[in-house]
């Protein structure tokens, strides 16, 4: 009966577009959804490895311009000269979505390698430089990204495959589907690296990044490979975004998506699995909660004041006060004090400790 | 070679301004070690407030100016009192999410007050430009650029030679020991993040009127101090004050001669370009030295 839990809210989201019939409600569960992809996927470079990376929605971007490329095709001029081209035909969206990710995750790396010699301010700078750069690109390469006229008639996904006919995904039903699908997926890998060696070292280099040298772990390779995970996942999220939405414009790589996905993990609570999906689930119906009453700016207001006062007064985010609490309430000791924690795992992952100062477990 | 020799002009003029944003924020991000994200929501004060007592009250030009600056140098205070005195000591990460958290509320506290609509300043100036051979400047250009060396000048003389400058330059240099010599470091703190808040918003009532106020102003500028800074080397204001012209120079040239597209790019390949090959800057400073 241990799976009981996760079998019950597996139903719920599974069940959720046959009772949820207002189609405007889902399609905010859907975009939630994305964005709790993202969030997720920050929350392995932010709240594992511990860097703040402020470029994060360019991922998310270029996921969503390479697979509505690859599915519209183009052409354009090499070399500002009209002869040599290079010319891609429409493919079908299932490729942009491998591509979105593939191209996602290789900006990653690029952006990893480059970045991770700087640590801090430097860091955060750079990733916010990175995104703004890549808004500048999408808004002034017209040949490519039409700029500011905005990429539209993205086709939606689908299949068609021999013994299943065809479909094509236009409504939202199969949309929150494949969004949940992508959802699932990201969860359990995500949990499979954190809860492995990799993660295990990660978090050494977030509590200790000198010490975590000292035992022999690699920094930079740790860091990296925490990188390009994050980035294809939020370029796989990017990519079902544009197919979901059908046009996309250089707006999709503005400040403020970072922030919000940003503002998801940290409410949430930074380093937990459950943290993004919790600040996630928050942010994504305060919107809709604030609609009735208040203009866009007030709600961006009170997502600014709520910034402020999370770090104020529950600095490691809502999982963490809430489980401590439970913890204490129910007399059994908490996660990060029963052993099994993965901070605690953390300290032997990349060598054992010298026996003297080894616990017992 | 005539449109060479203007945006020369164009870009010194600009270079000012930027230089003013840039010490702000030198003081600020490379003196207090805070990733101050406001500072593009107080150059926007500036630019608002310049137009809100110009353009609303009818006050004068110059009158209005100064009170913007002194109401940047007021907002600026309050932060560090009220969010910033209570972060002294916590890790970084923690800072700067509350300071992202401030620069929403206050960009879109502009923007719910304001409108998004972008507003101009009107001014006292003749239209009839000045004109010096081949090239036309406009009178306000020649104020502005004025005002921006004065004020550059004015907060150099500050840092080195007050009494004040002597107290901030110790505090930053050991807190506890400048706290057991008798400086009130508190103080200090709320003095020097006032003192760069009021540069930025200096620099948004000085362009504002050059160009138009939006509430997203802040955005772009932002993003040219943290620029200038890497540029100049942390904590230097002779740094600042010669990346805020080389970026100047950099943005107006690449705009007029390759694309105009990615003038507000220049920052960010500066940025990129600084920290792969030279992350201290063009003029490190030693330790916790200032100057």
């Amino acid at each position: 009966m241990k799976n009981l839990p996760t079998i019950a809210w597996l139903a719920f989201l599974l069940t959720i577009p046959l009772w949820l019939t207002d189609q405007y409600y889902l399609h905010i569960v859907i975009t939630t959804g994305l964005f709790i992809i993202g969030a997720m996927s920050l929350n392995l470079l932010l709240g594992y490895t511990g860097q703040l990376s402020l470029g994060h929605v360019a991922f998310f971007g270029i996921g969503a311009y390479a697979s509505a490329l690859t599915s519209l095709g183009f052409d354009i001029p090499v070399f500002w000269n009209d002869v040599d081209r290079i010319k891609l035909a429409p493919l079908h969206p299932a490729y942009g979505f491998l591509v979105g990710a593939v191209v996602a995750g290789l900006c990653g790396f690029i952006v990893g390698r480059l970045s991770f010699k700087i640590r801090g301010a430097y860091f955060v700078i750079v990733t916010i430089s990175f995104a703004e750069v890549t808004r500048l690109v999408a808004l002034n390469w017209i040949d490519l990204t039409q700029g500011p006229l905005a990429l539209s008639n993205i086709p939606p996904l689908g299949y068609n495959l021999p013994g299943l006919g065809e479909n094509v995904f236009w409504s939202k039903t199969p949309n929150y589907y494949l969004v949940l699908g992508l959802a699932i997926i990201a969860y359990v890998l995500i949990r499979r690296v954190v809860r492995s060696r990799m993660g295990r070292a990660m978090i050494a280099l977030r509590e200790n990044e000198s010490l975590a040298t000292s035992v022999g772990i690699d920094v930079t390779r740790y860091l990296v490979f925490a990188a390009v995970a994050s980035a294809a996942l939020a370029g796989a999220a990017g990519s079902l975004y544009a197919h979901y939405i059908r046009i996309i414009d250089p707006d999709i790589f503005l400040f403020v998506y970072t922030v919000t996905m940003v503002i998801m993990v940290v409410t949430g609570g930074k380093g937990t699995l459950a943290g993004p999906i919790v600040g996630g689930v928050i942010f994504g119906a305060l919107p809709v909660g604030l609609r009735e009453f208040a203009p866009p700016e007030a709600q961006w207001i009170v997502y600014g004041i709520a910034m402020v006062l999370i770090v104020f007064f529950l600095p490691r985010g809502i999982v963490p006060a809430v489980s401590d609490w439970w913890h204490r309430k129910t007399g059994s000791p908490p996660r990060h004090l029963r052993g099994d924690d993965d901070n605690n795992k953390a300290a032997a992952a990349g060598a054992p400790l010298p026996s003297a100062t080894r616990k017992p477990v | 070679m005539d449109q060479f020799i203007q945006h020369i002009a164009n870009a010194l003029i600009l270079g000012g301004t930027y230089a003013l944003l840039g010490i702000g924020l030198t003081l600020i991000l490379g003196i207090m070690k805070v990733v101050n994200f406001t500072h593009g929501e107080l150059y926007a004060i500036g630019g608002f407030m310049a137009y809100f007592f110009v353009s609303r009250l009818g006050w004068n030009f110059f009158v209005s100016l100064s009170v913007a600056v002194m109401l940047g140098i007021c907002v600026g205070a309050l932060i560090e009192r009220v969010v910033l005195r209570r972060l002294r000591g916590a890790d970084i990460d923690s800072n700067m999410v509350v300071m992202i958290g401030c620069s929403i509320a206050m960009q879109n506290l502009i923007l719910l007050i304001w409108g998004g609509v972008a507003k101009s300043v009107p001014t006292p100036f003749p239209t009839e430009p000045l004109t010096l051979g081949p090239i036309s400047i406009s009178w306000l250009r020649v104020f502005v650029l004025c005002a921006a060396l004065a004020l550059i000048v004015a907060v150099y003389l500050v840092i080195h030679k007050s009494p004040l400058g002597k107290a901030m330059r110790a505090t930053f240099q050991d807190r506890d020991t400048a706290s057991l010599m008798g400086i009130n470091v508190n103080f200090i703190y709320t003095a020097t993040f006032a003192l760069g808040s009021g540069l930025a918003a200096s620099a948004g009532a000085l362009l504002g009127p050059v160009f138009v106020v939006t509430p997203t102003m802040g955005n772009v500028a932002a993003a040219k101090a943290f620029a200038i800074v890497i540029l100049g080397g942390l904590g230097s204001i002779q740094g600042a004050t010669i990346g805020g012209f080389i970026l100047a120079f950099a943005e107006e040239l690449g705009s007029g001669y390759i694309s105009s597209g990615y003038r507000d790019a220049m920052g960010f390949v500066i940025i990129i370009l600084v920290l792969m090959f030279k992350p201290t800057g063009l003029f490190p400073v030693r330790g916790e030295r200032i100057g």
